[in-house]
């Protein structure tokens, strides 16, 4: 991703994301990884996603963060790393006003993702969809249970390699 | 609320008692009961169902069931190239379609190096002004007709019409516009779009008024709104509520100013929150006012959007719009402010194909009632419906 964003003059959202990732940095050490300065979406990954929900509530207490607001979180599948993960866009509503986006991964078979969801309440839906779409369980959540998915649906619909049911209930699925 | 949440488990039963507030007597033996509302019940405006614990009159819980409408939209973006996106995101919420693909737009055209031209970002907030007008009425036609007034909703049909029509002289389409494009929109604004626009802008100021008058004046929607499913502004921020519903509790927050995408930061505006005269912020009715109030100041970025948009004749609006639509490798979480809160789209893009690697779509109003559970705690059957309608979810988005 680097050597496409590399020529563009960096905007004030990196700058105050840079700030914050030091913060992180400095409390987290080698939990989280460098900052990515992608100059739409500055992120940073947690490597030791056993500290993830540390860090969360690290980042919305902290009086220098204060990230009291989750605007999104969405599965993702990276087929070739053989993981699965989450990304995180994170803002300080009507207060500091900075952003950033966290991302964590999880091990594609049977992978664990600690639950923000009493961190933010708004995670409790948010996981719960991508548990939902893609299969990664979140320790610690209140009601993991499908979302938009029937209870009995088989398999995890974004992922790549998803094969859909050849019928459901005795109704043939469609392709 | 939070004595009933101690007595979840013994049995409570409350009176009304002036102002709309309750009193909670305990330990008197009644029996919890399942009680479901939809998926087929009017006021849940679609396909949800709500599974109400209830104790007598109260509900203890409600948790919401949803996916009825569920049709993947996330998988079938990534089958399909970015333009063959659009139809699908107009399909998500559909009462305000322009403003969903206004949304997917800046989201994409991140990733591109494209210059949009001046007249296309003025078409494209006067369409999406009239579309959140369009939206704000359906809501406020149907929230009075689940409290039981029937004329406004008829009122609002009325000119929601009048709104359908100039944008379907505009696009094409009634409803679904696919109108806005990836680096442009279909077409420019046909001939005399001008003194039409202006014309209803005049027609409708006083209609908006009269319309306040029937319902904010009137008596029974002021005692079944006011005071009722009330949200703290902390709360409200950590269920990541956005637009009306975040300005209803008190928290002046328009991705308008905040973001200042587009040519809003041109544009005289104010942000709309209650002011605590008519309502409790917080409360059903606030919510009610700000979208009431927001169609006034749509009105007004109308009118100046009008007047400063520069004329160009034989403008192709198309002129922008890349041949191939790849946008480079990275990813992008883009988002505007629709007249349900924040729609926000994250896309992944690998820089080699031409359709998007991955493409969630953050729905207002699926984040929006994920606190229905919180809001109805210890309120009354009936009260329910009244906040669900305050919520004014489109299941379509809801379940995408």
């Amino acid at each position: 991703m680097g050597d496409t964003q590399e020529n563009i003059p960096q905007s004030g959202e990196v700058i105050a994301a840079k700030a914050v990732w030091q913060v992180i940095n400095e409390k987290f050490g080698d939990a989280v990884s460098e900052l990515d300065e992608n100059p739409f979406m500055p992120f940073f990954e947690v490597l030791k996603r056993e500290q993830w929900r540390d860090i969360a509530l690290f980042m919305r207490d902290n009086p220098k963060l204060r990230f009291t607001y989750m605007a999104c979180l969405s599965g993702v599948d990276y087929p070739e790393e053989r993981k699965l993960g989450i990304v995180c866009n994170l803002e300080s509503l009507g207060e500091l006003g900075h952003r950033i986006a966290v991302k964590v991964k999880c091990d594609r078979e049977g992978g664990i993702i600690p639950s923000v969801a009493k961190v933010w309440k708004t995670a409790d839906w948010h996981e719960r969809e991508a548990y939902d779409m893609y299969g990664m369980e979140f320790s610690g959540h209140p009601d993991l249970r499908r979302i938009l998915c029937p209870e009995d649906w088989e398999g995890y619909p974004l992922r790549k390699d998803y094969q859909v049911q050849e019928t459901y209930h005795g109704i043939k699925v469609p392709e | 609320m939070q004595e009933l949440g101690k007595a979840e488990h013994s049995s409570v039963r409350v009176t009304p008692k002036g102002d709309n507030r309750v009193i909670i007597e305990k330990d008197i033996s009644s029996e919890e009961m399942i009680l479901n509302m939809g998926p087929q019940h009017p006021s849940t405006h679609g396909v949800l169902r709500l599974e109400c614990k209830t104790d007598g009159e109260v509900v203890i819980e409600a948790e919401p069931y949803l996916g009825y409408l569920h049709r993947c939209f996330e998988k079938h973006a990534e089958m399909v190239d970015y333009p063959g996106v659009v139809p699908f995101v107009d399909r998500m919420d559909y009462l305000a379609s322009m403003n969903s693909d206004f949304a997917f737009c800046i989201a994409v055209e991140k990733l591109l190096d494209v210059e949009i031209p001046r007249r296309v970002e003025f078409i494209r907030v006067i369409v999406s002004e009239f579309n959140r007008i369009a939206s704000h009425l359906v809501a406020i036609g149907t929230y009075a007709i689940d409290l039981g007034a029937f004329t406004p909703f008829l009122f609002c049909f009325r000119d929601r019409e009048h709104i359908l029509n100039l944008l379907e002289w505009t696009s094409g389409a009634r409803m679904l516009y696919n109108y806005i494009l990836i680096g442009g929109v279909a077409y420019d604004f046909p001939e005399g779009f001008k003194e039409r626009a202006l014309e209803f802008v005049k027609y409708f100021r006083p209609k908006a008024l009269e319309l306040q008058k029937l319902l904010t004046e009137n008596e029974i929607f002021v005692k079944r709104t006011k005071g009722i499913g009330m949200m703290p502004a902390d709360v409200a921020i950590n269920y990541g509520w956005s637009g009306p519903m975040l300005r209803g509790s008190g928290v002046e927050w328009d991705l308008r100013k905040e973001d200042a995408y587009s040519i809003y930061p041109e544009l005289d505006f104010k942000v709309c929150v209650p002011d605590g005269r008519f309502s409790d912020i917080g409360d059903c009715l606030s919510r009610h006012l700000v979208r009431a109030m927001e169609m006034e100041e749509s009105l007004n970025i109308i009118e100046q959007s009008l007047e400063m948009m520069p004329e160009e004749d034989g403008f192709d609006p198309r002129a922008a719009i890349p041949k191939r639509i790849r946008p480079k490798a990275g990813e992008v979480y883009g988002r505007a402010e629709n007249p349900r809160g924040e729609l926000g789209f994250y896309i992944q893009s690998d820089g080699k194909s031409t359709s998007p690697l991955r493409c969630k779509a953050r729905s207002s109003c699926f984040v929006n009632l994920s606190a229905m559970k919180e809001l109805s705690l210890g309120q009354l059957i009936p009260d329910l419906v009244s906040i669900i309608g305050s919520i004014d979810i489109v299941l379509g988005e809801v379940d995408r």
